[in-house]
């Protein structure tokens, strides 16, 4: 790319090729990052990026290529030494230790000490403190970690990284679970990073995001770079291309709904969390049969709580909820369920699954005891089986039979295994907590067009997903949650406003501390970022 | 196991080779045993002489074949009660207590219906054990469903309480005068006598009729998919509507009942309960369902393969001077190496692939409480 | 006062609340209790350093009674080959030192097998703990029954602290507690008070304590998760050794079959008592014990009036349950105390999880 006159990239990969068994993650993949520079690397879920970065990050080893810092190839056999080597990762899923404070997961593997055993906890807050204030944010080192927002703690990440002196900094999806508020607050810091001289490789599978911060955008499919472009010259729909490979409608046909009455009542509901505070402050709304209602909010608003709450698997303090008239508060799980109430759990393999169980028990996970699968207590393996066979075909669920350990399907399927039992024709309401989490694009589209089609056949649906984007694209109305509380209910597309729904999601309608309340994209833009300046003159 | 095996030859592989593993291990015990112990000679041989004199003193004769099944009988049970519990993710290491409890209650029934008929006293006797040792279940499994205290160290606490309590019970209260040393009064009928000429008794009918019950509960009702899934998976047992909790308290009690029949079988063999009754039967049940994975029918196997090793074990001290107690040595290595299943495989250079177990999904629920 | 304590049950009560104050204070019983509380403490010392780091340890029982037997002999083999007359202070051999130091090793190689099955191998670590305990108790026995030793290489003696220290009022019995003991007994508030102020200040502390909640999140930032495990769980192995020497070689100078009698059990409980600190720990372990030194206290020196007159009767009477009362206090308490403080004390995340490091993408 550079003229051989002047300095070679801080970062080049060349080449880079890692094979697992059955797959080529990365095929001769070429990246170089520039000193100063916000390089994006896009790509679906899957394609390839977090395997790139691993091997930067001494995570995995390359089966073929090179490494190259300020043009001098490099082995980087552990994080120990890409840490050393001035490389600094933000993971996607946090990787801060929540009972801890801000300062010992800073300090953590790079101690500062003050003698060879014990720890210089004086200095390391010093400095902790000085770090963050250079780059705009005032943060406390004695904190515990749990106690912290989801954006302070990337806040926390990011102090990692430069607390090791990092010169490249990598963040795998840093906006995945970010507020468009914060999202915009840490493009702030990231930018000062950068005009500071640091390269920081962006990634993500979200092309106005990548638009908006990169400084060049290199595209990933299917282990391979199919492009590098600036963003002056690209636009949306050019990197859709790019990434998928084909001309994609960014959105599912949805329709109109055609609500009736309602058949979820949830009234004042209010809900302790495991730690005994009330995370559900009195909840209220219905749903009615033929509509999506989705809950957006940051997670750890609450959602959770309320779902358990609504399906069962957690008592309520106080409120009711309502089941097609009945009074459902104190139902067990089981009579809810047999009342119509279907849930696709949002963490299938801890919820939705007996992983060590064969796919045909899993589909009658909650129906074995009744007919035809059971005769008294005594099970009926031909019945079970041939209704196994059926829902296989039906769903079309990729397995080698039922009789396999449910364990052994990919994500994909193994949802479809959960869709395939939940989504019954005799269903009044189904909750669908996070159902396309962590699936490849194929599945995605299944599971929107199953709960589309569920909902045209009458079935009153709850939607709960961190992923904004999803709501906006499935639900008829919306309820933003924030702090236990429902703070907003409005219409779905095309009514509804993604801006004004994330400043809703990020401070509930209140007034945000950095600035005034904004309707408007650019407004709220302008105003984080200029506290962001003022905290560091 | 979870799934059904697919096939038993690949399934009873590793057990196998562990033994043979544990046999050779023990070997070299046996032979320092020489060394160290009355002889003083190195013999290395006598690993050869003790295996053979065990074998002999197994399945020699008709008298030994009867002691191994009379052996293997509270085994069996002993190898349910934990071996059931596994199946639910529970680790009952408790059928010591549940083991004399059921034999204490036994006793104490078996003196009031001394003088019923034989077919009513035994099985009224038996019942009392049965309930007795549900009982000592059931505490541990209360307290882990609605307590989160696990159940390893409540039931290693339950079974010195136990001991305490029916020891003390028995040399302040139930006492009968006459012997030199504190034991209950005599069950009469209700004893367990062996049939022609042998030491086989009636018990060891009832303990072969609990292999295909357990058999057919676990793998052919929704009770025992209710407490597989319960102990693969307990969060998604009451998602599906199950009761988690519920399961534990009915498995606990269910392991209790399987020991504390083995108790009475005991007990009602011996006739009376003496204030001092040692058994291993309960700490063998351990090894009995972890070489039997769980499963009925491997623990039918290994409690038959325990009970000719201590049917055995008498012959091999007279004979080759090896202490009893090599017996425990070998069933803790067969552990070992059963536990580092990988260990065997390299060994061995088997293909096979592990399947995933009971061996790995104890240790979730420590220090948690139960969810539901 | 002597009205109050009249009053039907609430006066027994009081009374034996006022026994209890007096016995600890005057009778002599609190060096009993940390002599009782020391095998409990260093057990317990050993599960906090295993479970911070992620490795739960049922097999403390086993590693105890291994040590204590390795302990016995080797003192027994080195007494016998070399004997010696006790030396003035704690009444030290070359016997009882070589037996310490034996049973420390003991310790720590039965730790390198539970390190390996559920590090390495990846085994349940509770059923690794297990097989560990009855592996213990039937090498244990096997040996004890084929050697049969007749002998023994005695034990270490208590310290005689001068009696103007222990005759202080109000506080001597405190003084007498921590040095009217042995030298291993003595030793446990030290090693109570140094894990305890590692473990919070000091990096290995940190790098534990992170290892035992996010192994990952450890990994990522260049800490070696297997390494530290390892280290830890054999650091483990040295005190569980140390409380099989105790048993042996301080407070009663032969091996039975068994001996530990759940006291591994007891340490455990002690452990989550202490919510994971070595000094919570410490004061669940003379907890535990203080239970089972009061009938000791109760033999030595009955309580006066009714009270005193009640007990004697009904030691009179069932006197094999009352004796069994006093022994299985500790047990009963374990079991409360984990029905209680479980779910409200919360264990390190990643207690029991072995950690393998993903390998694919």
């Amino acid at each position: 790319m550079s003229g051989p006159e002047s300095a070679p990239p801080r970062l080049q990969m060349r080449g880079i090729t890692k094979r697992y068994p059955g797959v080529i993650a990365n095929n001769k993949i070429d990246l170089d990052v520039k000193a100063g520079e916000i390089h994006a690397l896009l790509g679906e879920n899957g394609a390839g990026k977090t395997t790139l970065m691993n091997v930067l990050f001494g995570l995995a080893r390359p089966d073929e290529g090179e490494i190259l810092l300020d043009g001098e190839p490099v082995q980087i056999t552990d994080p120990a030494d890409a840490i050393a080597r001035g490389i600094g990762m933000v993971h996607q899923h946090f990787m801060l230790i929540p009972v801890l404070t801000v300062a010992e997961n800073i300090l953590l593997g790079a101690e500062t000490m003050a003698n060879s055993i014990f720890l210089d906890r004086r200095e390391a807050r010093r400095r902790i403190i000085e770090l963050g204030k250079r780059f705009g944010f005032e943060i406390d080192p004695d904190a515990r970690v749990e106690n912290l927002s989801v954006g302070w703690q990337q806040r926390v990440e990011i102090l990692k990284a430069l607390y090791r002196q990092a010169s490249i900094l990598v963040l795998d999806e840093p906006t995945a679970v970010l507020t468009p508020q914060e999202t915009v607050e840490v493009f702030a810091v990231l930018r000062r990073l950068a005009a500071e001289g640091h390269s920081i490789i962006f990634i993500s599978h979200k092309l106005y995001e990548v638009l908006e911060i990169a400084d060049r955008i290199t595209v990933i499919r299917r282990g391979e770079v199919v492009g590098t472009r600036l963003p002056s010259e690209t636009n949306e729909d050019d990197l859709a291309e790019l990434m998928v490979g084909r001309e994609v409608q960014l959105a599912v046909e949805r329709g109109t709904s055609n609500p009736s009455e309602p058949v979820l009542t949830v009234e004042d509901l209010r809900v302790r969390s495991d730690r005994g505070q009330e995370v559900v402050r009195g909840v209220s709304f219905a749903v009615r049969a033929g509509e999506i209602l989705g809950i957006a909010g940051v997670a750890g608003n609450g959602q959770d709580e309320l779902v358990e709450a609504i399906t069962g698997l957690r008592r309520s303090i106080g409120g009711t909820v309502h089941l097609a008239g009945q009074n459902i508060t104190a139902w067990s799980v089981r009579e809810r369920r047999e009342h119509g109430l279907g849930y696709v759990p949002g963490d299938r393999q801890k919820y939705g699954l007996v992983l060590g169980f064969t796919v045909s028990d899993n589909l009658v996970l909650t129906r074995y005891y009744n007919r035809p699968f059971a005769r008294g207590i005594q099970r009926a393996d031909a019945a079970i089986e041939e209704w196994a066979r059926g829902k296989i075909k039906e769903f079309d669920i990729r397995t080698p039979s039922w009789a396999v350990p449910a364990g052994t399907l990919s994500g994909g399927n193994q949802q479809k295994v959960i869709v395939a039992r939940e989504f019954t024709p005799d269903l009044k309401v189904l909750v669908l907590d996070q159902p396309t989490r962590g699936l490849d694009v194929g599945s995605i589209e299944f599971i929107h067009k199953q709960a589309i089609g569920t909902r045209d056949a009458g079935t009153g649906i709850l939607l709960i997903s961190a992923e904004l984007d999803e709501i906006l694209e499935l639900c008829d109305r919306i309820a933003v949650m924030y702090r236990g509380e429902i703070v907003a209910l409005v219409d779905g597309r095309p009514t509804a406003n993604k801006e004004e729904i994330g400043l809703l999601m990020a401070t509930g309608g209140r007034v945000p501390a950095e600035g005034p309340p904004t309707d408007t994209s650019g407004q709220v833009e302008t105003a984080p970022d200029t506290s962001v300046r003022g905290g560091t003159s | 196991m979870i799934s059904r095996p697919r096939s038993y030859a690949g399934w009873v592989l590793v057990p196998a080779l562990s033994i043979l593993l544990a046999l050779l291990v023990a070997s070299v015990l046996i032979i320092a045993s020489g060394v160290i112990g009355r002889q003083r000679e190195l013999d290395l041989l006598l690993p050869l002489v003790a295996y053979r004199s065990l074998l002999v003193g197994a399945f020699g004769n008709l008298r030994g074949i009867a002691n191994t099944i009379v052996a293997a009988t509270p085994l069996m049970l002993t190898g349910l009660a934990v071996g059931v519990g596994l199946k639910a993710g529970l680790f009952n290491i408790g059928a010591t207590g549940q083991v004399l409890l059921g034999g204490f209650a036994a006793a104490l029934v078996g003196t009031q219906v001394a003088d019923a008929p034989l077919f009513i006293a035994v099985p009224v006797a038996m019942l009392g054990g049965i309930l007795a040792g549900a009982l000592a279940g059931f505490i541990p499994g209360f307290l882990k469903a609605f307590t989160g205290a696990h159940e390893v160290v409540t039931t290693i606490m339950l079974n010195a309480l136990i001991q305490l309590i029916v020891s003390g019970l028995v040399n302040d209260i139930f006492r009968v005068p006459g012997f030199s040393f504190a034991r209950t009064a005599t069950v009469g009928n209700a004893a367990l006598t062996g049939f022609g000429g042998t030491t086989i008794h009636l018990g060891a009918i009832f303990a072969f009729v609990c292999i295909p019950l357990s058999y057919w509960l676990l793998w052919r009702t929704t009770v025992g998919f209710e407490i597989r899934a319960v102990g693969a998976n307990p969060t998604a047992a009451l998602y599906a509507g199950m009761h988690p909790r519920r399961m534990m308290i009915l498995t606990m009690s269910l392991c209790g009942a399987f020991a504390g029949l083995a108790g009475a079988i005991e007990i009602l063999r011996l006739g009376y309960y003496p204030a001092v009754f040692g058994t291993s039967i309960g700490f063998d049940g351990i090894t009995v369902a972890l070489l039997g994975r769980a499963d009925p029918v491997g623990i039918l196997f290994s409690a038959l393969l325990l009970g000719a090793m201590r049917a055995g074990a008498p012959l091999m001290q007279i004979e080759a001077r090896v202490p009893v107690e090599i017996i425990d040595v070998i069933q803790g290595v067969i552990l070992i190496f059963l536990a580092a299943e990988i260990v065997v495989r390299r060994i061995f250079r088997l293909r096979t692939t592990p399947e995933a177990g009971e061996l790995q999904t104890i240790t979730r629920t420590y220090g948690e409480k139960v969810v539901g | 006062m002597d009205a109050l304590l009249d009053i039907p049950v609430l006066g027994f009560i009081l009374q034996f609340l006022v026994y209890l104050v007096n016995v600890i204070v005057n009778g002599h019983i609190a060096p009993i209790i940390l002599g009782l509380a020391t095998p409990i403490a260093l057990g317990a010392l050993c599960g906090v350093l295993n479970e911070r780091s992620g490795v739960v340890n049922i097999g403390i029982e086993g590693m105890m009674l291994f040590s204590a037997y390795i302990a016995f002999m080797i003192a027994l083999l080195v007494h016998q080959a070399f004997p010696a007359e006790p030396s003035s202070v704690f009444g030290t051999t070359p016997a009882l030192i070589m037996g310490v130091i034996a049973a420390i090793a003991a310790g720590v190689l039965i730790s390198l097998l539970h390190a390996w099955l559920s590090i390495s191998v990846r085994a349940d670590q509770i059923i690794s703990g297990t097989i560990i305990n009855i592996t213990a108790l039937g090498l244990t026995s096997y040996l004890n029954r084929l050697i049969q030793p007749f002998d023994s290489a005695g034990t270490f003696e208590s310290f005689r602290p001068p009696a103007a220290l222990v005759n202080l009022p109000g506080i001597g019995w405190l003084f007498e507690m921590f040095t009217a003991v042995g030298p291993i007994a003595m030793s446990v508030i030290v090693f109570v008070v140094i894990v305890q102020i590692l473990l919070f200040r000091s990096r290995w502390g940190l790098r534990t304590r992170a290892v035992g909640e996010h192994p990952k999140a450890a990994d990522t930032v260049g800490i070696n998760v297997i390494r530290l495990r390892y280290r830890n769980v054999l650091m483990g192995g040295v005190f569980a050794g140390l409380a099989g020497a105790y048993l042996t070689l301080e407070a009663t100078g032969s091996f039975q079959n068994n001996m530990t009698a759940g006291r591994g059990f007891i340490a455990l409980a002690a452990m989550i008592f202490g919510r994971w600190t070595p000094l919570g720990a410490f004061g669940g372990a003379l907890l535990f014990m203080a239970s089972q030194a009061i009938g000791v206290a109760i033999r030595l020196a009955p309580p006066a009036s009714d009270l005193g007159a009640f007990l004697a009767g009904i030691q009179q009477t069932y006197p094999s349950m009352y004796n069994n009362f006093f022994t299985g206090l500790p047990y009963l308490l374990t079991i409360i105390v984990l029905a209680g403080v479980v779910g409200r004390s919360i264990p390190p995340a990643a207690d029991g999880k072995p950690y393998e490091k993903e390998s694919s993408t």
